[in-house]
């Protein structure tokens, strides 16, 4: 038992290599490109697919790698250390695919399409929010209409991330035209039974590369991609928890990366004047120190929910307080990216604030101030508030 | 009958985008549009109403999912 866990640890560290390799490679030295472009990282993500890494998550049984979460959120944040929007976008996939797994085994079709995005490394996109909705998930205005076997769905949505680079997209609507806003289904849609109609561009301050463009999505599709758990069941289960914790994880890897960035640095002001030890030395222990809250913080919503997902309590995710928890990681993680950036910083000095410099922290800052606002820290704090009013301990 | 009262506190707390009267007593609730905060105002309004408290452990989607799992909790605490 303990030396099958250690092979796959020792599995696991080979392919972490890999992916450090490659992001060293192929993903750094185009990151700058990306971010000034606005482009999608296709190079990138080429790259992500020649390691499987698309059916990271995606069982054995059905060809993919098997990762764990905890393994999935570990490859988020390695990608996080070379390109935001290459590893957001590897985040948002991986999401969407984790809503497959979780609930789609019992369904033949959804069973060989994993397999088949697992051959065709396929990716997956999402369109959750709705224009209308204000960033509301649990409610929609569209509803898919079914006539026999097959559904219609047209959806506004104000975003949806490389949704032109997208294999297949992940949406949300009302069960039926006359059910209310909260009864939701989720729907997967593939490239040949859907249209994109641009209603908005992204050209934003941080994560460019993501390509978050708004689309009138207009699609078609066959009953049985309609998933068999309500939306408000698979949002609590998996796409909440599994976006927090990925998307944490990837920005700690920028904040990492922005550490070692100021780290280099005061070592060679070190370095130039041997006797006097840097003054922004203390600044750096300072804003380690940090960095380590932040990283405690995801390593410890990351094995509360991998020990959920390992046992079998499906009550347990839905638990308040677990909730809760959640949305603290979020809201602690995206203030803790734009500290420990802001604080490398100020140890580099101008030449973090220059984009022409070896030390450039300006991708990393401006990447640190969305975290924030996708899924704005305000809707999570008023939701915490609310469930706080009916917890009695903390 | 507590499952009566249920009804009655959930029509006066529960916001739901559709009649109390029209739901089943295994409808489910969030897709009949209660929310997170209305599920506050539900909980303290059925402590009031049944001189409960609900622990931690009781709070959860399951918890407040239909009229069936509500009346289920609520028998159970003011049985103690």
């Amino acid at each position: 038992m303990n030396m099958h866990s250690n092979e796959r640890d020792t599995e696991f560290a080979a392919l972490l290599a890999k992916v450090h390799a490659m992001g060293r490679d192929i993903i750094a030295p185009l990151a700058a490109e990306v971010d000034r472009d606005a482009r999608f990282p296709r190079e990138g993500m080429q790259a992500l697919r020649s390691l499987k890494l698309l059916g990271a998550y995606v069982p054995t049984e059905l060809g993919g790698l098997g990762l764990t979460l905890l393994q999935i959120a570990k490859i988020s944040e390695v990608l996080g250390h070379y390109c935001g929007s290459t590893a957001m976008i590897f985040a948002m996939h991986q999401i969407q695919v984790a809503c497959l797994v979780h609930h789609g085994m019992s369904s033949d079709y959804m069973r060989a399409y994993m397999r088949q995005l697992v051959t065709e490394q396929r990716l997956v996109a999402s369109a959750t929010t709705e224009i209308g909705k204000g960033g509301d998930l649990r409610s929609s205005i569209c509803a898919i209409e079914i006539e026999g076997d097959t559904f219609s769905l047209t959806k506004k949505a104000p975003v949806i991330s490389y949704g032109v680079d997208a294999d297949d997209i992940m949406v949300t609507a009302r069960r039926s035209a006359n059910a209310p806003a909260s009864d939701q289904v989720h729907v997967l849609v593939h490239k040949s039974d859907y249209t994109l109609e641009p209603i908005s561009g992204w050209d934003t301050l941080g994560f460019r590369g993501t390509c978050s463009a708004g689309f009138i999505l207009m699609c078609q599709g066959n009953v049985n991609q309609i998933l068999p758990t309500p939306f408000s069941e698979i949002l609590g289960h998996s796409m909440h928890p599994t976006a927090h914790i990925t998307w944490a994880s990837l920005w700690l890897g920028i904040a990492s990366d922005a550490m070692n960035i100021a780290r280099s640095f005061v070592r060679n002001e070190a370095r130039r004047n041997p006797n006097t030890p840097p003054i922004s030395s203390l600044r750096l222990g300072e804003a380690d120190a940090v960095l380590q809250t932040m990283r405690n913080d995801i390593h410890a919503a990351a094995h509360e929910y991998q020990a959920l997902l390992d046992g079998d309590d499906a009550d347990a995710f839905s638990n308040f307080g677990f909730v809760i928890r959640t949305n603290n990681l979020k809201l602690n993680a995206s203030r803790l990216i734009v500290d420990v950036v802001g604080r490398a910083m100020l140890i580099v000095g101008i030449s973090g604030y220059r984009n022409d410099s070896k030390f450039s922290l300006c991708r990393h800052l401006r990447d640190a101030y969305g975290t924030g606002l996708m899924v704005n820290n305000d809707r999570i704090l008023n939701h915490n508030s609310t469930l706080l009013l009916m917890q009695r301990e903390g | 009958m507590s499952v009566n009262k249920v009804r009655e506190i959930l029509a006066q707390h529960g916001r739901l985008s559709v009649p109390v009267e029209t739901l089943q007593n295994d409808s489910d609730l969030y897709g009949a549009g209660l929310t997170s905060l209305a599920t506050v105002g539900l909980m303290l309004a059925l402590e009031d109403g049944f001189g409960i408290e609900f622990p931690d452990s009781a709070l959860s989607r399951k918890t407040f999912a239909s009229i069936n799992a509500i009346n289920d909790t609520v028998s159970t605490l003011a049985a103690r």
